[in-house]
């Protein structure tokens, strides 16, 4: 299991990276797509459309099931990686790379952990 | 209630099953190759599957046969040793208890295998109609269930055993045969739309069988799949389960399996109910995602903005490449070829109504 340095974490098992303090990329972590499993659908939001810290802006779908993802910044929606709508398997492959949005205008963001306490965070999690 | 566990279980742990509660059993979903590739392997090569949750009945003496044609809409009056019947079992109202498979043993010796989740139910409701010299046994726990299914299943299966011990005909059996030194029941059927066996196993062989299938077909690309998987493949084909193309309430002729139900016996339970109800009103079909979207059960579907029906199962279908489900919807608006509306949580997506099965060998 992967825990990029450079990543905050939500305890929703979304990753952010920040660009910079008002802009940020989106995505499911490792964790996130190992217990989901095989990917083969996403439902993306649109630019422009506002997102809300700790509130789903996206849905995934394995074959067997749907899963909210939220959103772990208050703003709005710059970009749309809608690659991932042809190839949902990169969520599986390649889950730090296979960005959902690009937030711009951050306002405020959700209790994010560092990768050190999201690792630690998942651990536990998973003995559960 | 306590989960069951299979003669498998530990097989499952030690080849990273994630288990998951299935029929009151701890079950596999899926191994870490992820229920896409096992759905493919099905298709492409061959895929070993726990099923020994199934529930064996056995029924013996002079009155069997009667007692099968009955309880079941299926005819059993003309079956060769070794032969397998699919049937739904009625209640008197028309609706379904369960859907099962007879197998002729021998004379008036059968075999009957049952859904997990209705086990209890079914043994019940046959012994509670049972008449006459007959008696029903429910024998679920010696034996384990191994479905070996895909197009190199055969291939497999003839590194183990002899030529005679492989049934040539689909829906067809051998008794007492040697598998790797294992005796069993070989029998050509299964749950996945491909060619393929399941093996009837006692409980303390099973795990055996599975080591040697898996040993033995490592080279064709067996691999383990689970119950995710399973589900795939048999929404892939069109092939109905119980609880949602068929329930209760849910009578065979709504579910489109009027073949499996013989109207010309004389009687079986169920038969006035059907006979008075005449052509249902609903009726199960096969939808694809046109639009963007996966579809699941329980979602409803509509025409031109009205409401016609209900879902029954739905999911991605790996191996056609597209979202398939099954619905029950109004007998009128069900022609093939009509484009629908199926609101997947709150978002409608485009289907069109499809012959089924989606997939076919």
């Amino acid at each position: 299991m992967n825990f990029p340095k450079e990543l905050k974490y939500t305890r929703t098992h979304e990753w952010v990276r920040f660009t910079d303090e008002k802009t940020a990329y989106i995505g499911i972590t490792d964790f996130a797509q190992d217990q989901l499993g095989d990917l083969v659908f996403v439902n993306l939001p649109s630019e422009g459309d506002a997102l809300t810290a700790g509130e789903a802006f996206a849905d995934v779908e394995s074959v067997k099931a749907v899963s909210d993802v939220n959103s772990p910044v208050t703003g709005t929606v710059a970009k749309v990686n809608e690659e991932l709508a042809d190839a949902p398997e990169k969520m599986n492959e390649t889950p730090y790379e296979a960005w959902f949005v690009m937030a711009e205008d951050i306002s405020g963001a959700e209790d994010l952990m560092d990768a050190e306490a999201y690792e630690e965070f998942v651990k536990t999690e998973g003995a559960s | 209630m306590e989960l069951k566990r299979t003669p498998l279980y530990g097989a499952h742990v030690r080849l990273g099953g994630r288990m998951v509660e299935f029929g009151g059993f701890e079950m596999p979903v899926q191994y870490p190759t992820g229920v896409i590739r096992e759905h493919m392997a099905v298709r492409t090569a061959c895929g070993l599957f726990d099923v020994s949750h199934m529930g064996e009945v056995t029924l013996e003496g002079p009155d069997s046969v009667k007692n099968l044609n009955m309880l079941l809409t299926n005819d059993y009056t003309r079956m060769e040793d070794g032969q397998a019947r699919y049937s739904p079992m009625c209640n008197e109202n028309g609706g379904t208890v369960d859907d099962l498979i007879v197998y002729k043993v021998s004379g008036d010796r059968y075999f009957i295998v049952v859904n997990a989740s209705n086990r209890e139910k079914d043994v019940a409701w046959m012994k509670e109609h049972l008449f006459g010299d007959a008696v029903l046994n429910d024998v679920s726990d010696a034996w384990g269930q191994i479905a070996l299914q895909g197009p190199a299943a055969e291939k497999i299966l003839k590194k183990m055993t002899a030529p005679e011990n492989i049934p040539q005909k689909g829906y067809h059996a051998l008794w007492d045969r040697d598998v790797g030194g294992i005796k069993c029941i070989v029998s050509r059927t299964g749950y996945t739309g491909s060619d393929g066996f399941e093996l009837y196993v006692p409980a303390e062989k099973t795990e055996e069988m599975w080591n040697a299938l898996l040993e033995n077909g490592r080279d064709e690309g067996l691999i383990p799949c689970g119950l995710g998987a399973r589900d795939t493949l048999r929404l892939e084909a069109s092939m109905p389960l119980y609880g949602h193309e068929l329930s209760d309430t849910i009578s065979p002729l709504t579910a489109g399996l009027g073949y499996f139900v013989k109207m010309d016996k004389p009687d079986f339970i169920g038969k006035s109910a059907l006979e008075a109800a005449g052509q249902p009103p609903r009726r199960r079909v096969g939808l694809k995602a046109v639009g963007r979207g996966i579809l699941r059960e329980h979602q409803d579907v509509y025409l031109d903005g009205r409401k016609i029906g209900q879902t029954t199962s739905g999911t991605h279908c790996p191996y056609i490449g597209c979202s398939a489900a099954m619905a029950i919807l109004d007998r009128e608006h069900a022609g093939i070829g009509t484009h629908v509306e199926v609101d997947v949580r709150g978002r409608m997506v485009e289907a069109e109504i499809v012959p089924m099965p989606f997939y076919k060998k």
